[in-house]
This record gives structure tokens, sequence and C-alpha cells, in this order.
């Protein structure tokens, strides 16, 4: 489209009309130090200062409500008969599906030679990360008895009790216990070399103690870098098929249970479109307001917004059709029990958050995503970021609460109603969530600086004397 | 390791990765069997000129993802069969195709674990002093914007001398000493 007109916008590469990966200009020496710079400069901007006081602030809603769930019991949560699952639950799934944006990011996209990806991963990994964090609280203190959580995993012990590999449930502890230490494993490894670089940037010697003692001695060395390079291909090929399994796992929660509305096949695909679409949603606000504050317009690039808001387009398609297809077997099944629940859904007491969720996941992103000029619109993005995240966060409600609570028998229907305690909870991962990458990115470098040299014209190897002095131009 | 002394190498820092590659295919085709490159991002083509070539990692890879999948499903085998048996709905206690999500976990994280691991302990890391360290330059470009050719001292065909007189046939910024 934009190849029609002749293009003054220096970002836009002319050989294909498309936004550059990376803004012209740049060498090995200025990203290093735009990137270390950051996590190095001994100057800590305000802004920093006044997002790490509000993400603490609400953190406390954690803090607060665990507390007083450790002291009461989950009974000063809405979850009662026949709603036994409420926010937890859904919150649990809700984080982790954010996740899973980060490990398509950093493994997909690595295996599939989508190098745009290298400006995003870092971060992308670290949410992964901090999301799993904020996901793992919830069925750890939906227990009941949250000190007795270990008896989860297979450990040998003198009651001889031992877990039930038949339970999805049990399934979960494996997916989500796995998916959180290779994500860490893999997010560390990529940092090493990053470490290195920090070690020999740093100006104080408690920063250079620190960042050498992660880089594990880093130098860079050529035999290093090819067993570091086979690692690292090994663990996005590992991470490929744990993501998706994770998401279906959980998905599996509902598919196993025989209730209307849990019990269908479509689950598994669904949920983990369902994950990425979030995933990328939650990327988007995350990296729109950092590229700003930090001034990283150079490194992720409307090339990078156009083409997450691309994969958000595909995935929220999927979605699309999950919940196309979800209402048609409830039909098409001639079964009394799912037309029923997909009435209920729509038209029953929650019907409002079947309606919010068809206008956020479906409506807004799905109309305006196909054009361009919104895709590269910063502002537009942020909002339908936002739009998706609520989207998605009401679509666990609707598949959590709309089944449970009017199932088979009318003389057990009944109503769910969270209390404070459950949007204190919820809203206090937020503020965890925002504390921890708050930290990530004074603390650790958030663009993967090997990486962002790779995509540099200067790295390319040109054999013959003649060419040498070019590259040793551009270089310096 | 006994306390080494004396000079570990002679050190050419390069500002591109061609004369990188240049300098050392000179370095091998000149008898050089003992030297490494130093890079700020993988260059492949060094790995190509020092004749390097590691399949180690994705075994143990491999290694590990098949001690992952056999643990995890003869232990579920163990629990659910022998050890604490339950009769769940009339199902049979051996419920393999159950089995098998752990186990599929289970091999990721065992497989991943030891790519990982492996990397690192192949790559001799965490060793938090090396003697490059010690060159002057090393640390001001080898992890930003330089690359280096470390011709050791321990190759038989290293002379102090003549391995300078070589490396400064090349359109190296700089040639050091590198101590132990």
């Amino acid at each position: 489209m934009a190849t029609k007109e002749p293009i003054i916008d220096p970002n836009i590469d002319p050989a294909t009309g498309e936004y550059s990966v990376i803004a012209p200009g740049h060498n090995f020496k200025s990203v290093t130090q735009k990137i270390a710079g950051i996590v190095l400069s001994s100057n800590t901007p305000l802004g920093w200062f006044f997002g790490l006081i509000v993400g603490g602030g609400v953190a406390m809603g954690v803090v607060v409500g665990i507390t007083w769930l450790f002291l009461k019991g989950v009974g000063i949560w809405g979850v009662t008969i026949p709603g036994a699952w409420g926010f937890a639950i859904i919150n649990f799934v809700w984080w982790i599906g954010i996740g899973h944006a980060g490990t398509l990011i950093s493994a997909i996209l690595l295996l599939f030679k989508q190098t745009w990806r290298n400006s995003i991963n870092r971060f992308a990994e670290a949410m992964t990360i901090f999301a799993v964090v904020c996901a793992g609280t919830f069925p750890l203190i939906h227990v009941g008895r949250p000190w007795l959580a270990y008896w989860l995993f297979p450990y040998p012990n003198t009651m001889n009790v031992w877990p039930q590999f038949r339970s999805p449930l049990a399934w979960d502890v494996f997916a989500v216990s796995t998916y959180a230490t290779i994500s860490i494993v893999f997010w560390y490894i990529g940092m090493i070399p990053d470490f290195g670089t920090l070690r020999d940037r740093a100006v104080t010697p408690l920063a250079r103690y620190g960042y050498g003692l992660l880089s594990l001695g880093w130098r860079g060395s050529t035999r290093h870098w090819i067993r570091y390079e086979s690692a690292s291909l090994l663990l996005a090929g590992l991470s490929t098929p744990l993501v998706l399994s994770v998401h279906t796992v959980i998905s599996f929660d509902f598919a196993v249970a025989s209730l209307a509305g849990w019990h269908t096949t479509i689950f598994p695909p669904y949920f983990v479109a369902g994950a990425v679409y979030s995933g990328f949603a939650m990327v988007l606000t995350l990296a729109i307001p950092i590229r700003k504050f930090y001034h990283m317009e150079d490194f992720v690039t409307l090339r990078h917004l156009d083409n997450m808001a691309k994969v958000m387009l595909a995935t929220g398609g999927i979605v699309a059709y999950g919940y196309g297809m979800e209402v048609f077997m409830s039909w098409f099944s001639a079964s009394h029990w799912e037309f029923f629940m997909m009435w209920n859904r729509m038209f029953g007491p929650m019907g409002w958050a079947y309606w919010i969720l068809i206008a956020t996941n479906i409506v807004i992103p799905l109309t305006s995503l196909w054009l361009r000029k919104l895709r590269v619109n910063v502002a537009w993005l942020f909002f339908i970021s936002i739009v998706v995240n609520t989207g998605m966060w009401f679509e666990r409600f609707v598949i959590v609460v709309t089944s449970l609570y009017r199932d088979y028998l009318p003389s057990s229907w009944g109503t769910y109603r969270a209390t404070k305690w459950d949007y204190m909870i919820y809203v206090g991962t937020m503020g965890l969530f925002t504390l921890l990458f708050f930290l990530f990115i004074r603390l650790l470098p958030m663009i993967p600086m090997s990486e962002i040299k790779m995509m540099l014209p200067q790295t390319k190897v040109r054999k013959g004397h003649q060419n040498a002095e070019v590259v040793s131009q551009e270089a310096s | 390791m006994p306390p080494r002394e004396g000079i570990y190498g002679l050190m050419a820092e390069f500002n591109t990765p061609t004369e990188l590659v240049e300098a050392t295919e000179a370095a091998r085709a000149a008898g050089y069997r003992r030297m490494e490159c130093y890079t700020p991002y993988p260059v492949e083509e060094a790995a190509e000129a020092l004749h390097f070539h590691e399949t180690r990692v994705p075994l143990l890879c491999l290694l590990g993802g098949v001690m992952g999948v056999t643990t995890a499903f003869l232990m579920e085998t163990w629990i659910n069969v022998w050890g604490y048996p339950l009769n769940i709905a009339g199902r049979p206690l051996w419920s393999w195709p159950a089995f098998i999500i752990p186990a599929y976990e289970w091999t990721i994280l065992f497989a991943g674990l030891s790519a990982a691991f492996g990397m690192i302990a192949l790559n001799g890391l965490p060793q938090l002093y090396h003697p490059v360290l010690n060159a002057p330059n090393f640390r001001n470009g080898a992890t930003t914007d330089k690359f280096f050719l470390c011709l050791e001292a321990h190759d038989p065909k290293f002379s102090i001398i003549e391995t300078r007189a070589f490396l400064e046939t090349f359109p190296a910024v700089s040639v050091v000493e590198v101590d132990h």
C-alpha cells in the first residue's frame, strides 16, 4: 500500500515499503551504549520511582488479601456451591495465557527466523515469568490449606500418599512447574552474554561484581558461542511444544469435566489461541509506554507494533472461530443442556459478561486491526491492547462462572458474586506484575544487545580484501 | 590447576568480523592450531575458520529427554499401580494414556535443563577468571564492538617474535601480549 506514493519517512525501507526493524544509523557501539546505559546509569528517572511506588502500593493488595485469606480461609471469597471455581481460577488462566506470548516470541518466532522479534524478545520473556509468578499464586492459595500445597508433588513421605496421575489437576502441576522452570532457564541463558557486556561496561565495583557473577565469566569465545547458539535453538525447539501443551493442559481442567460449556474438544486450540492473543496484547501494553519513556523507538519500531497487531488479528480470528463453533455446537449437538447453557450464557442473568466479551475480543479489535493505518497508530494499539486484555479476562469469567452456576439440576442453581477480597487479590497481582517489571527494566538489559547486533548490516562477513575496507568504514 | 606463569598468548584486535575471519583462516593455514576468537555476538564463519564443530549439546539434550520421559513414566506407573493404587471410576490402574501428559512435560523439562546446563558445563563456565580478561583492551571491546583473535602460547608453532610479526601483517588495531 505504502509503495504507491513516494516515501519520505526515513524509517521506511524503500525496497519493501515496510518500516525497518531497527532505525538506520546504529552501530555496535551505539546499540550497546543505549541499552546498557539504562541499566548502568546512576540517574534513575523519577518516573521509574513513580511506577515502582504505584506498582508496589497496588501489590500490597496481594499481601493484605492473602494474609486475611490465610487467617480466615477461602470463605472470604465469593466461591461457594455451585460456583466452586471463581476469581482464583479465572485469574490463573488469564495470567498464564498472558505469559504465553513471551514464549511464542522467544521460541516459535526464533525457529521461524523472524529476526524482528529480537528487540521485544527479552521483555516478552520477562513478562512471561512475571505472569507465571502471578498465575502460580492463585492455585496455591486456592487449595484451601496452602501450607500443604507441596502435597501436589510426588515425593516420598511417611503417609505413603501419592498424587493420582489420571487427574488433569495433577497434569497441571507438571505443566505449569515445567513451564516456569524452562522459561526462567531460557531467559537467564539468553542474558548471559549481555551480563558479560554489562560487567565490562560497569563503572561501579558493585555492578561489575554483580553482573560479573551473573555472566558466569562469559568472554565471547567463538567455541562458547557455537555451543550457546546450539543450546538456545534447542531450548526454543523445546519451548514450542511446551507452550502449546501448557494451555492445552489447562483447558483439560475444564474439558475433562462433564459439564455443559466445558466438555468440548475445541477447548485446547481455542485456549492456546486466546492465550497468545491476550499475551500479545500485554506485550503491546508494556512495549508502547516503555519505548516512549526510554526512547527505544529505534529498536522497537512501528514494524514491531505492526507485526504484533497482525499476530493479534490472526489469533483473534481463531478465538472468534472458537466462539462461533461453541454457539454452533450448542445447537448442532441437539443436547438440551448444551442449548440451555448457551442461551443462559447470552441472555441469562450474567449475559452482560458475554456481550462485553464479544465486543472487546471480537468487534472492536477484529474490525479495526485490518487497517494498516490503525496498526501503526500507537495510541489506538495501546487502547486495543487494554480492550483485548479485558476481553480475555471476561472470556475466562464467562467460561468458569456461567457453566457452573446453572448446571443440570435447577434445584441446585445459585449465583456467583465476587467479594472485595477477590478484587483485592486480583488487582494486587497486577501491582505485583508492575513492580517486578519496573525492577526488571532498571536492573536487567531489557533488549538483548548481542541479538540486536546480529541484525545490523555490519554483522555480515564479506570475504575478499576489497570489501573489508568498506565494512570497516561502516563499522566505525 | 597448577599455577601458570608467563605468557598466555598474543591477542590481535580487529574492527570488523571480516578481518577477524580472514586472519583466523590465515593463522590456520600458517599452521597455528591453539587459538580462539572472541566476538560480541556469534560469528559462525569464525567457527568455520577455527574448524570447530560441536555436536555434544544436542546429544546431551537428547539423553536428558530420554531420561525425563523414562523417569516420569516409570514413576507414574509405580505410584498408581503399586505405590498407591486408587480406584478412580473403575478405570484401569495402569492408565497409560493419562500418564503421557506428565511424561511429556518431564521430557521437555529434563531435555531443556540438560541442554542449558550441558552448554554451561561444556563451556567450562562459570569461570570468573580467565587470562584473556587481563588484556588491557579486551574488556573494552570483546563484549561491545571489537573482534579478537588470540594465538595461544602452548601452540608448538608459537614464538613471541615470529607470531607477533605474523599477526602484524593483518589490519589489526593492536597486537598485545596476554599474561596468565
